[in-house]
């Protein structure tokens, strides 16, 4: 249903479009927004914000500024306008916008994109019903205050008069916008709340979803790229005959990245491309393995670090009966093999670039896209296209450059297609780290002090700012602002270099700090003979929301039932991203092996959208931590990235999942993030877990036992 | 290069390929059949699930030549009846995240199911375990396969 009205109204809206561009905007809340220079206002759409259009028809459209991912963006985004809207769900139509400044910020990153519309899109929603209203009122010569909106009408309470949405939008249209209309109260919310499904399920399941590799435009190419196994090597030169002579191949030119193969398929692409022989100049890191960077952590193990909190003396001389604890936590680099391979389609003809991309950060890659062509940036259009997953590797462009560049050298559209392989070593890698925890507990129980030195690279000092202060090190997130109550506490880090391109991955930083302090909160209970999820609680304050999904966490749980041997259970807590987290995590362990049973995942994010689309966020996040925990391990030989498939760089299995058991706190705190905050106390949990039932205290990731 | 006549969800192409190519590219960049999702290209991810005479393979790894007068289905064929129960269990129980990995999910169930509509839960396990899924949904399609096979029950 939702399709066939997709496909009439969009039509209906491009003859609407046709008359005249333009319409009328809110320019207070939208950043940037810019239409409104446009002075040609259509009086057959009524457009309040960049977000919304309603035409004379009554068609309502909703335009979705962040990128689908898979988090389902595309359904909660219109949920917010269409609350605030009194709008039918189903009429709802909704567009995938393009890369454009006046939408704000389209970075689909950093779990924001309902945090940070929840006001513009509320507000959209509600300045549009206060204008209709107004409309209606006007036309009907009775005051607003004797009219109300409902699924799509505005009704007259004095005599049940209607007027449908699109009858009144020529009227609403020449309206001046109000400022500061009223939001709904939570407790008035139809929509937000419930489990509306979502918008494009049908369609990926019936394979008609069109991901990016699945577009084709017009006289398109396919692209192949050989790119140099070592990190940072270059082409000394190339011979691309061989190649020339397969069947199918196109053209062969060299771009930044490599040695490109153009051909009239993509296997024709991908057999040209193997058949490349190219010189390489393997670089200035051609030598380097993962030990040689593991040197460099282990050597900052032994320094103080800069610390960005100090509380008390963590150096206070030990007291009688004090029981000290200290440990060294590890985590190599990972990286996030979404299913589909990066891809982007680039149509680069008359000083103009087109671009189809499946990018977390689209308006990045109208500039990385625009820089590297020499183009102005208004000369570069990039259409936003689903992701068949992205967990922050769609943050980096490198793929929508790349395939500028081809399309340029070679006059051609074309559309580039990762292999699995180059998926996997030209990937931007969550960084590897070390973690120095010292702490110590006082003889009859209780926490006396807690440091943490963090090694690892910088994603921000590595990329964009080498002079990045150490007070604003982003190793720091999830190491600082703990609110546990312990009376010395010393929290520092140290960054190294390291030639492996680093970026961000689902929870960045909170993929390891968690790690290593839920882990060592742990050692130190055991050290004080408490349980540990007791031995949290009492440090935490009352008035805390991580405590309460810590309480709720082993309520739900059945924490401390008694388990046969070879079961254990872990506990582990975090906030982040406005969030709160609590997760316990049950584990047999046999042979050596561990089977993970079941999670129990508590979250506090305030004010929850769609909870069907947040408990599949949860769920989602517990298989992509255990990936992560149990097998995720990138290493480096002589200077390039050894994993090259699943088989080599495995993902968690149907059979290793298990079962999720999701609560979440039903308050009307601020909307909190959803996409990240199961992630980082997936690891604690799990390896507090196996130490419960072995005895044996998992430091470094992935976990490997016997 | 040879022609090659294929017969795809009941119907006849006729293709100009290279002998060696995999079936995934000729359904994908000749036919334009874009719902055999390219995952890892080795039969590791399951992606490219697609039936061959009603047996569920890994079309990234079957030759076109190798192919015959075998019938093959793609997610494409079995959507043409968007009323079979996996696609509504799956709709019901929202299993889908990115949904990249969702055809080659329902092709195995159901290539699994149309051979034994009773499978015990280790034929199950066997069968979709070889299906990766990056997004995680493995609990809902457990649930959504418990429901499926319930119900046959």
């Amino acid at each position: 249903m939702m399709e066939d009205l997709n496909k009439t109204s969009r039509r209906e809206f491009i003859k609407v479009v046709a008359l005249s561009g333009g319409g009328l905007f809110l320019a207070s809340f939208v950043p940037l927004q810019n239409l409104s220079a446009d002075p040609d206002d259509d009086p057959k759409i009524f457009a309040p914000s960049v977000y919304l259009r309603i035409d004379s028809n009554g068609v309502v459209t909703v335009i979705v500024h962040r990128s689908e991912l898979g988090q389902g963006v595309k359904t909660a985004l219109p949920m917010l306008i269409a609350e605030e809207l009194e709008v039918e769900w189903e009429k709802i139509v909704i567009e995938q916008a393009d890369a454009d400044p006046k939408y704000g910020d389209q970075t689909t990153g950093g779990s924001t994109s309902i945090r940070t519309s929840w006001d513009p899109y509320r507000l959209t929603g509600a300045t549009a019903r206060v204008m209709l209203i107004t409309a209606a009122a006007s036309k009907w010569n009775v005051s607003a205050d004797n009219c109300f909106a409902e699924n799509g009408f505005v009704i007259n309470k004095l005599n049940n008069e209607k007027l449908s949405y699109g009858d009144l939008v020529e009227e609403a249209s020449k309206l001046p916008v109000p400022q500061n209309v009223k939001l709904k109260d939570p407790k008035d919310f139809k929509l937000i709340g419930k489990r509306i499904h979502r918008v494009d399920t049908p369609d990926k399941l019936y394979g008609k979803a069109k991901f990016g590799i699945d577009i084709v435009i017009p006289g398109a190419c396919y692209a192949a790229l050989s790119r140099c196994p070592s990190i940072g090597g270059k082409v000394k030169s190339f011979d691309a005959v061989k190649a020339k002579s397969l069947p199918g191949v196109i053209d062969v030119v060299q771009i930044s990245n490599g040695v490109a193969v153009v051909a009239d398929s993509t296997w024709h692409a991908f057999n040209g491309r193997d058949a490349l022989v190219i010189e390489w100049d393997y670089g200035p890191n051609a030598k380097i393995n993962t030990e040689d960077i593991r040197n460099e952590l282990i050597k900052q193990t032994k320094t103080e670090g800069f610390a960005w909190e100090n509380k008390g003396d963590i150096n206070k001389e030990i007291v009688e009966g004090e029981k000290v604890t200290e440990a060294v936590y590890e985590v190599p680099f990972i990286t996030h093999a979404p299913l589909e391979p990066m891809n982007c389609i680039a149509r680069v003809e008359n000083g103009k670039a087109e671009l189809w991309a499946g990018s977390q950060t689209p308006q990045d890659a109208r500039t990385s896209v625009a820089k590297a062509l020499g183009f102005n940036e208004d000369s570069v259009t990039v259409h936003i296209v689903l992701s068949g997953g992205a967990f922050g590797r769609r943050l980096v462009n490198d793929f929508a450059v790349e395939a500028a560049e081809i399309s340029k050298a070679t006059g051609k559209p074309i559309k580039l297609t990762w292999t699995r392989e180059e998926d996997m070593k030209f990937s931007w890698y969550r960084p590897l780290s070390m973690h120095v925890l010292k702490g110590s507990v006082s003889g009859n129980g209780k926490p006396l002090k807690f440091s943490h030195h963090v090694i690892a690279p910088s994603i921000i000092q590595m990329r964009f700012y080498r002079e990045l202060p150490p007070k604003d090190y982003d190793i720091k997130e999830g190491t600082v602002g703990l609110e546990y109550n312990i009376p010395n506490m010393r929290i520092a880090g140290t960054t190294i270099e390291t030639h492996v391109p680093i970026s961000w991955l689902r929870s960045v930083y909170h993929t390891q700090n968690p790690f290593a302090v839920e882990s060592f909160i742990d050692e130190l209970a055991y050290a004080a003979d408490k349980d540990p999820y007791e031995f949290r609680r009492d440090m935490l304050p009352d008035d805390s929301r991580l405590k309460n999904v810590l309480n709720v966490a082993a309520e739900k749980s059945g924490w401390g039932k008694k388990l046969p041997k070879g079961k254990g259970m872990g506990i582990a807590i975090l906030a982040c991203y406005d969030s709160y987290n609590a997760q316990v995590a049950e584990v047999t362990v046999e042979d050596n092996k561990v089977k993970v049973d079941r999670y129990t995942v508590v979250i506090d994010c305030g004010i929850v959208v769609n909870p069907d689309i947040m408990e599949n966020q949860m769920q989602g996040a517990i298989a992509f931590g255990l990936s992560a925990a149990l097998k995720g391990e990138i290493t480096i030989k002589n200077g390039g990235v050894e994993q090259s498939n699943y088989d080599d760089y495995p993902i968690l299995t149907y059979n290793e999942m298990p079962v999720v058991d999701v609560h979440y706190i039903r308050n009307n705190f601020r909307v909190g993030g959803v996409g990240e905050v199961g992630i980082g106390a997936c690891a604690p949990a799990l390896c507090n877990a196996i130490f419960a039932a072995t005895g044996k205290r998992i430091r470094r990731l992935p976990v490997r036992l016997g | 290069m040879p022609n090659y006549t294929l017969t795809i969800n009941k119907r006849k192409y006729t293709v100009k390929v290279d002998a060696g190519t995999p079936l995934l590219w000729v359904l994908r960049d000749s036919l334009g059949l874009t719902g055999t999702k390219y995952g890892c290209g080795e039969a590791i991810c399951g992606c490219c699930t697609v039936h061959m005479d009603g047996k569920a393979e890994r079309s990234c790894v079957l030759n076109v030549e190798d192919i015959g007068e075998s019938s093959i289905t793609t997610i494409e064929g079995l959507a043409e009846n968007p009323d079979h129960p996996i696609f509504k269990t799956w709709i019901d129980f929202e299993v889908s995240q990115c949904g990249y990995c969702q055809p080659g999910q329902i092709m195995t169930l159901a290539a699994l199911l149309e051979q034994n509509p009773k499978p015990s839960r280790e034929e199950i396990d066997n069968a979709m375990d070889s299906v990766l899924c990056r997004c995680g949904t493995y609990h809902r399609i457990r649930n959504a396969i418990d429901k499926l096979t319930e119900e046959k029950k």
